[in-house]
């Protein structure tokens, strides 16, 4: 089995993702860039698990803690932007220079 | 030379072979005698602790030091008495350090130590029993002075250094006493220095002081260098041995003339006494006790100590004539001067440094008991008139005589005890001074017999004669300045001002203590009936040298006499001349004999003979020598010094300015620049953030894979 199709596929997924990341200006659209950056990993953790047929399968193993660390964490950030966005009234990343402070 | 062999000879002999025996004969007094450290130690320790505590003790010190005095005098009169019982010979030493051989191959060992026998136990007793009763006194006389505190604390120190002194079983510490006795006295004397009077009278008796103290170093030095030890039991057996060839012996004549001048210092004899009426501007307790029982003593003292030196043919035999000569002087002019003062304690001073002469012209005699009787009557009454004249000083707020009078019945108490020491010093029979000075007489009169050995002695037995027929005006002179003192202050009209009234109990008891001791001191040494005091402070003494002098074996009948009409006749002279009111006092003063008053007034021209002779041509060449010096090494140096102290400066300043600030300054702008730099990419916002953390990580991927 070829991994170069899946590397390939992590590495442009990542890409899309940091570019979300530093571009977008919606804050909820940098959660979900975040999101994208995380898939990409996910496909490398599993890709390489198959790759070296680990018994245990670590890999895959590792890509669902990977997922639930992920639900966590968008919880968090939806809520820490909701109370931005009540605060302030946007939701607008260039609009947040409180940590200038 | 063959009179003098006969009489020293057998009984250096006899001393050499019984002496160790008869000093067996005495116990060691036990624990007494073992303790009795502790004599000189307590007032030590409570100088000290007056000095740091005294202020917050009871009484502001005078507890303490009135203590520390009752325990000397406890202990004195403890030790007096077991002597007079028993006989003490002990010596206490700790060695503190050995420094050095002497030429003649022995170790000197520096030791401080206690010396208990005869001489020192009478010193212990006198100076404990009259300090302690000065001492009682001195807390209402000196109620009220600004530096009461002070004052105990110095006056207890010079008591104890007196203690010091009389323990000293070997020179150097009687030179530490010594010393002691002088720094303290210097204090007492300058004790109200606001007055520049008093302070000027206190630098003197330091410094006329200082030339006696240096005789006895050079005597020190000499003596315990060619006897190879400091210890008195050591040179005097040096002595003992009586060998003409040591070395004690070859420089004998020199080491005793410079002690006797260390002696002269401190007993203030004939040219060196100038110190001792000045002394007066201290407090007149201090007077009493250094009149009495502490400081002019000293010097009789240390005679009293080194006597068989004195008295050994070939060693110091040939400064008796010296001290006899010294002594007679002294005891003639200085009782000529009392006569004419008008301050009562300077007429008392006077006649202290007359007391002297008798004391160390018995001395000089071979008259070694009566000489130290005569010291032990003296302390106490000699002590009571001090305190008399104080009483009536406190009373009329004056010194003079010209401002008393008719004291006699305003105070009664003062009065009394004032005619019982007029008494004793007169020398009126049964009075204590009448015992102490017959003996002198007799010893003067012995000297100038053939029998004495004294006639080889450079002159000899005629000059002994002369001295004793000085002796006995001299107590013709003391009785008449006595009974001046005593009508002028006591008789006629009272010329003062306000009403003078009697002194507090704690002034006046101290006083009849005293005027009992002036009354029966004497009782304690009659010629042929009790001889206690010359078995007890006559015959034991270390070495074995208690055979040395001669003892009369009952009262000398004829010299008695004289003394007696001399100080009877003088007493109606003395009536006679001043029981009647009206002249002048000067006038009353003048007598008959041309050019005398302004001679005594003038105190032979002396003092100005010091001043204008030497003080004044050596201070002034020395002075602008000093400011010379001062002017151009001194100034010199020290402009130098603060010449390169500028330069130096303006180096490290220089320095400063540039190195030390620039480094400074160059780091601060180093900080804000980079400060200022950084801030620019302090923006806040989490994308831009975002975007170097990724841009670093980017770079830092490219420099792995390239390099």
């Amino acid at each position: 089995m070829l991994i170069n199709q899946f590397l390939l596929l992590g590495a442009a997924l990542f890409s899309l993702g940091v570019y979300g990341v530093l571009s977008r200006r919606n804050a909820v659209l940098v959660l979900l860039s975040v999101e994208l950056m995380l898939a990409a990993v996910n496909i490398n953790l599993v890709a390489f698990d198959i790759m070296n047929q680990d018994p245990q399968a670590g890999g895959q193993i590792f890509a669902l803690f990977v997922i639930a660390v992920a639900a966590a964490e968008v919880g968090i950030g939806l809520a820490i932007v909701l109370m931005i966005y009540r605060n302030r009234r946007s939701a607008n990343v260039d609009e947040l220079d409180l940590m200038k402070l | 030379m063959s009179a003098l062999i006969a009489f020293v000879s057998p009984v250096l002999l006899a001393a050499a072979e019984e002496g160790a025996e008869a000093v067996q004969h005495f116990s060691d007094g036990g624990a007494l005698a073992a303790n009795a450290w502790l004599i000189p130690v307590v007032p030590m320790v409570a100088a000290f602790l007056i000095v740091f505590f005294g202020k917050r003790s009871p009484f502001k010190g005078w507890g303490l030091a009135w203590l520390s005095m009752l325990f000397v005098a406890a202990y004195g009169v403890t030790l007096f008495l077991s002597n007079l019982a028993q006989g003490i010979t002990y010596q206490g030493a700790v060695s503190v350090a050995n420094i050095g051989t002497s030429p003649y191959g022995t170790g000197l060992e520096l030791e401080w130590g206690w010396m208990v026998d005869g001489l020192s136990i009478m010193m212990y007793a006198v100076v404990g029993v009259v300090g302690f009763l000065v001492f009682t006194y001195a807390r209402s006389y000196m109620e009220g002075d600004v530096r009461f505190t002070w004052f105990f604390a110095a006056f207890t120190l010079f008591a104890g250094g007196m203690l010091v002194l009389v323990s000293a079983p070997n020179i150097i510490q009687l030179i530490v006493g010594w010393e002691l006795v002088g720094v303290s006295s210097y204090l007492l004397i300058g004790h109200y220095w606001e007055d520049h009077e008093n302070s000027s009278a206190a630098i003197k008796a330091f410094l006329v002081n200082k030339v006696g103290d240096v005789g006895l170093f050079i005597g020190a030095i000499i003596i315990s260098l060619s006897a190879g030890s400091f210890r008195f039991t050591d040179i005097l057996d040096v002595v003992a041995d009586g060998n003409q060839h040591s070395a004690l012996a070859r420089f004998g004549f020199w080491a005793g003339l410079a002690l006797f001048i260390g002696a002269m210092g401190k007993s203030a004899q004939f040219p060196l006494h100038v110190w001792l009426p000045d002394a007066m501007a201290g407090p007149t307790p201090v007077s009493a006790l250094m009149h009495a029982a502490t400081m002019v003593t000293a010097g009789v003292y240390l005679l009293g100590r080194m006597f068989p030196f004195f008295m050994a043919e070939g060693f110091g035999d040939e400064v008796r004539s010296i001290i006899i000569v010294i002594g007679a002087l002294t005891l003639l002019l200085t009782g000529l001067i009392a006569l004419v003062q008008d301050d009562i304690k300077k007429v008392l001073a006077y006649s202290t440094l007359s007391q002297l002469g008798y004391m160390v012209t018995a001395m000089g005699a071979g008259a070694y008991t009566a000489g130290l009787f005569h010291l032990f009557t003296h302390a106490f009454f000699k002590a009571l008139l001090f305190l008399c004249a104080g009483s009536v000083i406190h009373a009329v707020h004056s010194n003079n005589m010209s401002d008393m009078g008719g004291l006699r019945r305003l105070m009664p108490y003062t009065f009394w005890t004032f005619v019982a020491g007029t008494l004793a010093l007169a020398g009126i029979p049964i009075f204590a001074g009448f015992w102490s000075k017959d003996e002198i007489l007799a010893g003067i009169r012995f000297a100038g017999s053939s029998e004495s050995g004294f006639d080889v002695v450079q002159g000899g037995a005629g000059l002994a004669n002369f001295v004793l027929i000085i002796a006995i005006v001299g107590a013709f002179i003391t009785a008449l300045y006595m009974t001046r003192a005593l009508y002028l202050t006591f008789f006629g009209t009272y010329k003062g001002h306000g009403y003078p009234h009697e002194s507090p109990k704690m002034m006046t008891y101290p006083l009849v203590g005293l005027a009992f001791f002036a009354v029966v001191a004497g009782f304690i040494n009659i010629p042929g009936v009790f001889h206690l005091f010359t078995d007890t402070v006559g015959t034991r003494f270390f070495g074995g040298f208690h055979e040395l002098e001669h003892h009369a074996e009952g009262l000398h009948w004829v010299l008695a006499g004289f003394g007696t009409l001399a100080g009877v006749s003088a007493f109606l002279f003395g009536s006679m001349l001043w029981a009647n009111d009206a002249p002048t006092q000067e006038e009353r003063d003048r007598f008959w004999i041309p050019g005398l008053y302004p001679l005594l007034a003038k105190k032979y021209y002396i003092d100005d003979f010091y001043m204008d002779g030497i003080v004044r041509p050596v201070r002034g060449p020395v002075a602008s020598a000093v400011d010379w010096f001062n002017g151009h090494v001194i100034d010199l140096v020290i402009n130098g010094a603060g010449l390169l102290a500028t330069k130096l400066a303006r180096v490290v300043y220089w320095f400063d300015q540039r190195g030390v600030d620039g480094a400074i300054n160059a780091s601060a702008a180093a900080a804000g620049g980079s400060g200022g730099l950084l801030r620019l990419i302090q923006t806040g916002k989490v994308q831009q953030y975002a975007f170097l953390i990724a841009a670093g990580t980017v770079l830092l991927v490219a420099g792995f894979i390239v390099f």
